[in-house]
Parts: C-alpha cells; sequence; structure tokens
C-alpha cells in the first residue's frame, strides 16, 4: 500500500464506520465492535505511514478541487505525524473507555454519539492531514460543527448553553478572524500551501504580517488564547468521553497544531521572528498560561479545573510556536502529544469517579484513594506529567519550551513556564494527596462501604493504558524528537 | 436542427403549457403531470444551452427571422445562460414537491390554477433571463410578476390577500419605473436592443436624461429585487404564500431580478462613464450593507420561521447587491455565485418549512419543538441549509463569502470585509433558534404525533440541500461559470 493510498484510508476509515455505526445502532454490542475496529483501523493505517514520514518522506494527495486554483490537499508531515498519532491512537484507547462510561452512567441516544465521535476523528485527522490552509480551515470547521452535538448531548438546558456558547464562539473566532486572514494570505500571495520557511516572507510588510498574526492567533479560537477561551469550560457539559478526547486531544490540539503549524509553514519562524506583533503575542499566552491556572484554583468541579488548566496548557504550545526558534517549535510540538496523554488521564479519573461514585466537585473527593485506588494512581501519574516532573513525558515539552526561551533571549518566559509548573502542583496535586492521605467525608455517598469499588473495567483499562503512555514517553521521547526536526530539514 | 430554436422554446413551452392546463382543469393530477414535464424539458434546454455558450460563445436568436435590432432579439451569453439553468433546475426539481404540498394547502378546485400560473411564472422568468431586448424584458418582466401575484394569492391564509395587494401596488410601482427608465432611454438613442444601447449611450451618457434613465431603472429594478429599502413587500408575500410557491419564487424572482440589474448596469450602461458621474454603484454598496444587518436582525426577532426566512433573504440579496457594487470581476463573480448559491440553500430552507407545515400545519417557531427527535430528516435537511447559510466551509455559502471577502479586500476595503465577515454571523444565531426549539425543547403534553414528511416532499428538499453541500465542496465549475461571466460583462457588455 502506498502511503498516498493509506492516508486517504485513514480519512475514510472513520466516516465508513460512521454509517456501519448509524447502520448498527440496534445492537450496542456490534455497534461498539465497529466503533473500536474503525479505531484499530484507523490507528494502524496512520502508523504504517510512520516510515515513509520518518524516513524524510511528505507524501502528498490531491482530492480534487474546490475553488479554481485551490485544491483540498492532503500532505503529510512531521507535526501532522504526531498529531494524527496521537489522536488516532487515544481514540481506541477513549472508545474502549466509553463502552465503560456510558453503558456505566446509562446515557441516552450512544448511536448519535458514537457516530459524530466518529465524525470529529474523521475532521481531527482531516486537521492534521491538511496541506494548505483551505483544507486545514475546511477540516477545522466542521470538527467546531460535528463536536456541537456532543457537547449539547444530554439536551438539558445547561447543555444548550454550553453548545451555544461552544458553537458561537468557535464559528465567530474563525469566521471573523481567520477566514479574514486566510483570504488576504490568498490574495498577497497567491498561494495557501504550508511551504517550510513559510509563503508570507517577502510578500507582505512586517506591518500586514504582524496584523495577520494576530488575526491567525485569535482567529484560530480553539488555541483558547484568552479572552476567546470560554468554549472550552462550556464544553465540559459533555459526556466525559467527549471531554478526554474531544476537549483535551482531539479539537484543543487541532487549534494548537493549527497555530504551529501556521507559525512554522505559513509565516516561517524566520519571519515570524521579526514581526512586531510576535512579543505581544508571547505575553498573550504568557498571560493566558498564568491567568488560566489561577482560575482553575478556584474551581471545585474537577471537570472545570481540568479545562482551565487545559487553557493554562493549550497557551504553552501557542507560546513555543511565537517564540519562533527551532528548539521552542519543538517543544510545541511535543507538547501535543505529552499533555494529550496526561489530560485525558485526568479526565478519565474524573469520569470514572462520577462513574462508580457519582462525585464530581473535588472537595467530594478526600480519601476516594481508598476505594479507587488504581483511578486516583492514576490521576497521581497524570498531574505529574503535567506539573513536568520525570519520571513522566511532559518533562520533555517543558524542558524543551524553556530551552527554547532561552534560546530567544526570553528569561521572563523561562520564569513564567517555572511559575506555572509551581501553580500546576498547586491545584492538581492536593486532589491525589488528598485522595489517598484524608479520611472520607460523613457522608460515604453511593457504593461507599468502605471496600475497593472501581469504575467498569473498561474505564480502569484505559486510564491506566494512557497513565502508562506517560511514563513511556518519558523513556521514549527520541522518536518524536527526530521528527520534529524534521520539520526544519528542508 | 430544432436545437437552433431553444432560446425560444424555452419560453414558448411553458407559455403553450399554461392553457393547456387550463384545458385539463378537471384533471388535476394532469395539469401536475403537464407541469413537470415541462419544467424538465426546459432544464434539458437550459442545460443545452449553457453548454453550447461555454463552448461557443454567446448564441443570438433572431425572433421571426427579423432582424435586430428591429426585431427581437434572444440573446444567450454565459452569465443569462447560467442564470436560465438556476431558474429551471429549480423549477424541475419543485414540481415533484407541489404535487402533495399543493393538495394539502390548496382546494382541490384551485389545483389546475396553480399550475397555469406555475407554467406563466416560469415562462415569464426564462423571457426576462434569454432576452436581448429590453422591452421585451419588460413585458416578461410583467408576465412573471402577475402570475406571481396570483400563485402568492393563493395562500389559504387569508392575510395572503393583502400581501398580495401590497406587492401589487409595490410591484406594478416597480414595473413603471422601469418602463420610464426605458422610455428615456428610447428616447435619447431610439433604439430597445440591449446591445444597440450599449453602442449608443456612451454618446449621450453626459445628459440628464441618461441619469433620470439610469436612476428610474435601477429604482424599478430594485423593487423586484427587494433591495433594501424596497423589500417592504417581500415579508408578507413570502410568509403567506403557499409553500411551494414561496421556496419556487424566493430562489428565482429575486435572483432573475438581480440578473436584470447586473444586464442593466454592466450591459446597457458597460460602456458608458454614466457610473463617474452619478454615484449608483456607491449607493448601492451602502444599501447593501443595511440590508445585510437590518434585515438579520430583524429575522432574529421573528416568530414565524417563514417570515424570519423571508427577512433573511432580503439580507442575502444584500450580498449579492454588494458584489455587484464593487464592480470588479471578482466582486461579480462573487454576486453570480451567490445568485446561484442563495438559490439552492434557501430552496432546501423553504422546501423543509414546506414538510414541517405539511406535517405540523403551522409556522411558528414554538411549533417546531421536538421536531428534531419526530421529523429527523426534515430537520437534518434544515440544519445542512441552515449551516450553508451561515457559510460553514464545505458548504455554498462558503464560496460565496469566500469570493466577496476577496473582493473587499482586493479593493482595500477592510471595513467591507469585517462587516461581510460579521453579518454572516448573524444567521448563525436565528438558524440557531430553530436549531435549539427542534433538538432542545420536549414538544408540549398533548401535541398529536407528527411523523416524517411524505418521500416526495424529502427528496427534492434533500436534493437542494445536497446540492448546496455539494457545490460548496466542487465549487470549481459553478465559479468558473460564474468567473466567466463576470469576466464577459466588464469586458464591455457583450
Amino acid at each position: 500500500m502506498t502511503p498516498e493510498t493509506a492516508m486517504q484510508l485513514a480519512l475514510a476509515a472513520p466516516l465508513v464506520g460512521t454509517v456501519l455505526i448509524v447502520l448498527t445502532g440496534n445492537r450496542p454490542n456490534l455497534r461498539e465492535t465497529v466503533t473500536l475496529v474503525t479505531a484499530v483501523v484507523m490507528f494502524l493505517l496512520v502508523a504504517s505511514l510512520l516510515p515513509t514520514v520518518m524516513a524524510g518522506g511528505q507524501p502528498e494527495v490531491t482530492l480534487g478541487y474546490m475553488l479554481p486554483g485551490l485544491p483540498l490537499l492532503l500532505k503529510l508531515e512531521p507535526l501532522g505525524m504526531i498529531f494524527a498519532l496521537v489522536a488516532s491512537f487515544l481514540w481506541i484507547v477513549t472508545s474502549i473507555y466509553s463502552i465503560g462510561y456510558m453503558r456505566g452512567h446509562h446515557e441516552q441516544n450512544q448511536t448519535q454519539f458514537y457516530a459524530f465521535f466518529a465524525v470529529a476523528l474523521f475532521s481531527a485527522i482531516g486537521v492534521a492531514f491538511a496541506g494548505n490552509l483551505l483544507t486545514l480551515f475546511v477540516a477545522y470547521e466542521v470538527l467546531s460543527v460535528s463536536t456541537y452535538p456532543l457537547v449539547a448531548h444530554h439536551r438539558t438546558d445547561e447543555a444548550k448553553r454550553g453548545g451555544r456558547v461552544y458553537l458561537g464562539l468557535l464559528l465567530f473566532t474563525s469566521i471573523a478572524f481567520q477566514l479574514v486572514a486566510i483570504v488576504w494570505t490568498w490574495l498577497a500571495t497567491g498561494t495557501l500551501d504550508f511551504v517550510a520557511g513559510g509563503i508570507l516572507a517577502g510578500k507582505v510588510s512586517p506591518t500586514v504580517g504582524a496584523v495577520l498574526l494576530v488575526l491567525y492567533v485569535y482567529g484560530i479560537g480553539k488555541a483558547a488564547v484568552m479572552p476567546f477561551h470560554r468554549w472550552l469550560p462550556a464544553a465540559m457539559v459533555a459526556p466525559t468521553p467527549v471531554s478526554a478526547l474531544l476537549h483535551a486531544v482531539a479539537v484543543v490540539k487541532a487549534g494548537v497544531f493549527s497555530v504551529v503549524k501556521v507559525a512554522v509553514y505559513v509565516f516561517g519562524i524566520d519571519f515570524l521572528h521579526g514581526l512586531a506583533a510576535g512579543p505581544w503575542m508571547q505575553y498573550a499566552a504568557a498571560a493566558t498560561i498564568l491567568l488560566a491556572s489561577l482560575v482553575a484554583m478556584t474551581k471545585d468541579n474537577l471537570k472545570a479545573r481540568l479545562a482551565y488548566s487545559t487553557v493554562s496548557q493549550l497557551s504553552y504550545i501557542v507560546l513555543g510556536a511565537m517564540l519562533a526558534t527551532e528548539i521552542s517549535v519543538t517543544g510545541a510540538g511535543m507538547h501535543i502529544a505529552m499533555h494529550a496523554f496526561g489530560k485525558i488521564t485526568l479526565f478519565f479519573c474524573a469520569g470514572a469517579y462520577l462513574v462508580a461514585a457519582h462525585k464530581t466537585e473535588i472537595s467530594q473527593l478526600r480519601g476516594i484513594g481508598r476505594r479507587m485506588p488504581i483511578t486516583t494512581f492514576a490521576f497521581l501519574i497524570g498531574s505529574l506529567s503535567i506539573i513536568g516532573l520525570p519520571p513522566f513525558g511532559g518533562l520533555w515539552s517543558k524542558w524543551y519550551l524553556a530551552l527554547g526561551a532561552l534560546e530567544a533571549d526570553k528569561m521572563i518566559m523561562v520564569v513564567v513556564l517555572m511559575l506555572s509548573s509551581l501553580l500546576n502542583i498547586a491545584y492538581l496535586l492536593p486532589i491525589p494527596i488528598r485522595g489517598f492521605f484524608c479520611e472520607p467525608d460523613d457522608n460515604p455517598g453511593h457504593g461507599g462501604d468502605g471496600r475497593i469499588h472501581e469504575a467498569p473495567w473498561p474505564c480502569v483499562l484505559a486510564l491506566s493504558v494512557s497513565a502508562l503512555g506517560c511514563l513511556v514517553l518519558f523513556f521514549f521521547p527520541e522518536p518524536a524528537y527526530q521528527l520534529l526536526g524534521k520539520m526544519f530539514a528542508s | 436542427m430544432i436545437s437552433v430554436h431553444f432560446p425560444v422554446l424555452l419560453v414558448v413551452v411553458p407559455l403553450m403549457a399554461a392553457p393547456v392546463c387550463l384545458l385539463l382543469r378537471r384533471l388535476p393530477t394532469a395539469t401536475w403531470v403537464v407541469a413537470t414535464a415541462v419544467s424538465w424539458l426546459c432544464l434539458f434546454f437550459a442545460v443545452s444551452l449553457l453548454l453550447r455558450v461555454l463552448d461557443g460563445g454567446p448564441i443570438s436568436y433572431l425572433l421571426g427571422n427579423w432582424a435586430a435590432p428591429w426585431g427581437i432579439e434572444y440573446r444567450v451569453d454565459v452569465a443569462n445562460a447560467f442564470v436560465l439553468v438556476i431558474v429551471a433546475s429549480i423549477g424541475a426539481i419543485i414540481t415533484p414537491y407541489t404535487r402533495q404540498s399543493v393538495l394539502r394547502e390548496l382546494s382541490p378546485r384551485r389545483i389546475y390554477l396553480f399550475y397555469v400560473m406555475f407554467c406563466l411564472n416560469l415562462s415569464g422568468l426564462l423571457g426576462i433571463s434569454v432576452t436581448g431586448d429590453a422591452f421585451n424584458l419588460f413585458v416578461f418582466l410583467e408576465i412573471s410578476a402577475l402570475s406571481g401575484y396570483a400563485l402568492i394569492s393563493m395562500g389559504r391564509d387569508r392575510r395572503a390577500l393583502t400581501a398580495t395587494y401590497r406587492y401589487v401596488v409595490m410591484g406594478t410601482v416597480g414595473a413603471t419605473f422601469y418602463v420610464i427608465g426605458l422610455g428615456l432611454l428610447y428616447m435619447m438613442t431610439g433604439t430597445l436592443n440591449m446591445a444597440d444601447l450599449a453602442a449608443r449611450i456612451p454618446a449621450v451618457s453626459h445628459t440628464r436624461t441618461i441619469h433620470a434613465a439610469l436612476a428610474f431603472l435601477t429604482v424599478g429594478i430594485g423593487l423586484k429585487v427587494a433591495m433594501f429599502p424596497l423589500h417592504t413587500w417581500l415579508p408578507n408575500a413570502y410568509t403567506w404564500a403557499p409553500s411551494a410557491v414561496t421556496a419556487f419564487l424566493a430562489s428565482t424572482a429575486t435572483k432573475v431580478a438581480v440578473y436584470v440589474l447586473v444586464r442593466v448596469f454592466f450591459t446597457i450602461f458597460g460602456k458608458a462613464d454614466v457610473f463617474e458621474l452619478f454615484p449608483v454603484r456607491d449607493t448601492l454598496m451602502g444599501l447593501a450593507i443595511i440590508a445585510m444587518f437590518a434585515a438579520s436582525f430583524v429575522a432574529i426577532y421573528q416568530d414565524n420561521v417563514k417570515r424570519m426566512l423571508a427577512y433573511s433573504s432580503i439580507a442575502q440579496v444584500g450580498y449579492m447587491i454588494l458584489g455587484i457594487s464593487f464592480a470588479t470581476v471578482t466582486g461579480l463573480t462573487g454576486g453570480i455565485i451567490h445568485l446561484f448559491n442563495h438559490a439552492l440553500m434557501k430552496c432546501a430552507l423553504f422546501l423543509a418549512i414546506g414538510c414541517v407545515f405539511y406535517r405540523v400545519g403551522s409556522l411558528n417557531i414554538r411549533d417546531y419543538a421536538g421536531l428534531g427527535q419526530r421529523m429527523p430528516l426534515t430537520m437534518a435537511a434544515f440544519v445542512t441549509a441552515g449551516l450553508s447559510l451561515i457559510g460553514v466551509p464545505a458548504t455554498v455559502g462558503f464560496v460565496s463569502k469566500w469570493y466577496l471577502v476577496q473582493a473587499a479586500l482586493e479593493r482595500d476595503l477592510w471595513l467591507i470585509a469585517a462587516l461581510v465577515v460579521a453579518s454572516s454571523l448573524l444567521a448563525v444565531i436565528y438558524i440557531w433558534r430553530v436549531v435549539e426549539i427542534a433538538y432542545f425543547r420536549a414538544p408540549p403534553e398533548g401535541a398529536p404525533a407528527v411523523a416524517e414528511a411524505p418521500v416526495s416532499l424529502l427528496v427534492p428538499t434533500w436534493i437542494m440541500a445536497l446540492a448546496s453541500v455539494y457545490f460548496g465542496i466542487d465549487a470549481t465549475h459553478t465559479v468558473d461559470i460564474a468567473h466567466k461571466a463576470a469576466t464577459a460583462l466588464l469586458g464591455g457588455g457583450s
């Protein structure tokens, strides 16, 4: 199978899966089998592309022309490879988790849930494979729209409000800023292709470049740079698997991935370096890192705290892209993978607490470690990885981001990164520590008879796998590092 | 070869079908068969004309073989061939829908009248598009307008009558203005043939008479277009007309009127420097922007879904007028492509509303509660077309927006570009109001059970909804045609 065919099949797999999921909707076991098989097939197809990309290849497929001169183009480069691998692997894990969660929690409309989930993965892979800005934009918007039914899954008033903020903000930023920036880029350069070294250099004045940078960074609302971050906490009304895979991995990473991609392949790091708006965007990202962490500390709802933590962590990646050095961009790319494994673990745990103990607030989680030791231990691992402590993967991305900040001569950003790590400790670690060492509350809640009572086994399996992933990534960051190095090779 | 006569057959066949329907008045089904056959035949004529024009350049057909400019010339170039295809295909796809929809909404004795008027209307709209003679255009304008009034007045609700009356008054004023403008042109040039007018106007373009003519023509056509602030007839007319009529007129009548405006500006006045002396286009740009915002805001506050979409149409016409007012190839391409795109999506939306009306019998947004579960296919079509109206990528609305924003940026009109994207976001609000009620609100206690709409209504609805996605993903052909049309129109009006 040629890499080109594999790319098309990887894109087609979730769509075929969607159709089959809808057709098998009346038979839940068959339906979940379809989801799992689709996820595995997609992962294998994506993984089969790795050797090609490792060898420096960039397979390219034109799907057809959307507008005259503007094709829907797939082109796989290192950054997209990492994003696609992470998203498709974690889809398998999330699918296993979903089976336990959705049944354990007696959710409604499960067929619709699995079907839109597959569409969302289709568009996430579309974002990862996009070979030009137009394709990226199309996949990005399909992702926004296809995840709306998932966010609003519960059909309650709260879900309606959450969905409104979610779709409203994402559509507003993308149409009002990003679309204008893309059309402007097209007019100025006559191309929308992702080219190593960028396409804007020499085509637009630094002033126009600065305006475009602002339009792109805020226009890619999925990157959740403040003040356009509100959609992410709003999305937490969704069932936990959605928060886990989509709002810790696929959707949010599609945002920061787009930011990095635009920085590297549209602006080019050399051109980006000289832009007046560059430092401002760095400050915007730094402010988001710190402010979101501070807000996270005030949240007692576990998912809300994790959401603000995600907002903060996403800006690490934006910061890495805006610092515009090879090392900082490498750090940004690695953080896409590292944060994905850490944060999805935390969300899996949050969902497990909900299913097994019906607890949503952090203050209710005292002593939970005695009842759910595996889950709480996984939460600890996820937290440590997010904080960036060894022996967990999160260390590496923070390491390279800090190195990049030093290389860019931005001591202040190193301080911001360190400060943020301290804040992470402050708002994440108390949860597992209290879980293990505090006495449980008087009110034992659901199933609280002092014995071990974990969530359904698929949930426990999934969160163990993703926690293990954090550990594995500490010992094997090499492939990711080498892969990202190829972004600047040509 | 019969194909030489396609331009005139486009008009004659539906025109002759009208009396045939009248003769068949005791057999309502037969009238439907005739109308369906005729509309598909017209589509065949229109498509083959478009293919020929794309291949071999403009076609000139002399009616009765009387030489132009004395005889009437039918002149088909890319621009009007495209409009012909739009009108004919909407007609062809709607006729299967009309059968059950009309049966539900009209008294059985009137069904034959519906098809008589439908054929006349089709004939008029195709005639406006195909003719190269400015006065002949007026004749067809009246044929389509009069039959249009009749169609709207067939609505069951008695408010349809006052709505029609208002439309008659406004429409007649519009037609009169058009004739006055034409009379002034005739006075100055002595000709009514468009190409001939285009050649003769530059010599007299500095005169006040010509300026007055342009003003009369713009206002007259503006009334037909429902250009803000001449739109007041439209919301009521669309709201109270039968569902199928609204779907048909909303996606053809105003579009054809926009085409006439394009013809007048870029063919008849194409070679004259009158626009430098007389800032019609800048005025239109301002009005278009106001329409885009004002009508969208009004749409947000409507409780009648059909009325909401009617106001949305006024806003969308604003986009087309905006594209025209740029007077650049990109802008005009955007205007023409939006003509096609808006026809698709608005037709799909009105057809979906018609499906709901067929089952629920209400246009009020409150009665949409729970329809997401009870009429899933209809509401899915509504959402698809609604996303297109918003302009989400991979739908036709995105293509229109792309060219309009590009045209604005090309001329360094940053503010206009910002306003285009901002106004399109207003569509999110009014479409999502319906979505939230249909999917999130449970139907009231004791509401009668509602089934999915019948297949004959669903199929045309979905054809339109899918077309509004398909032509958004692969827009190369439609954009190419619009671009050719725009280039030809700006290239001196041939």
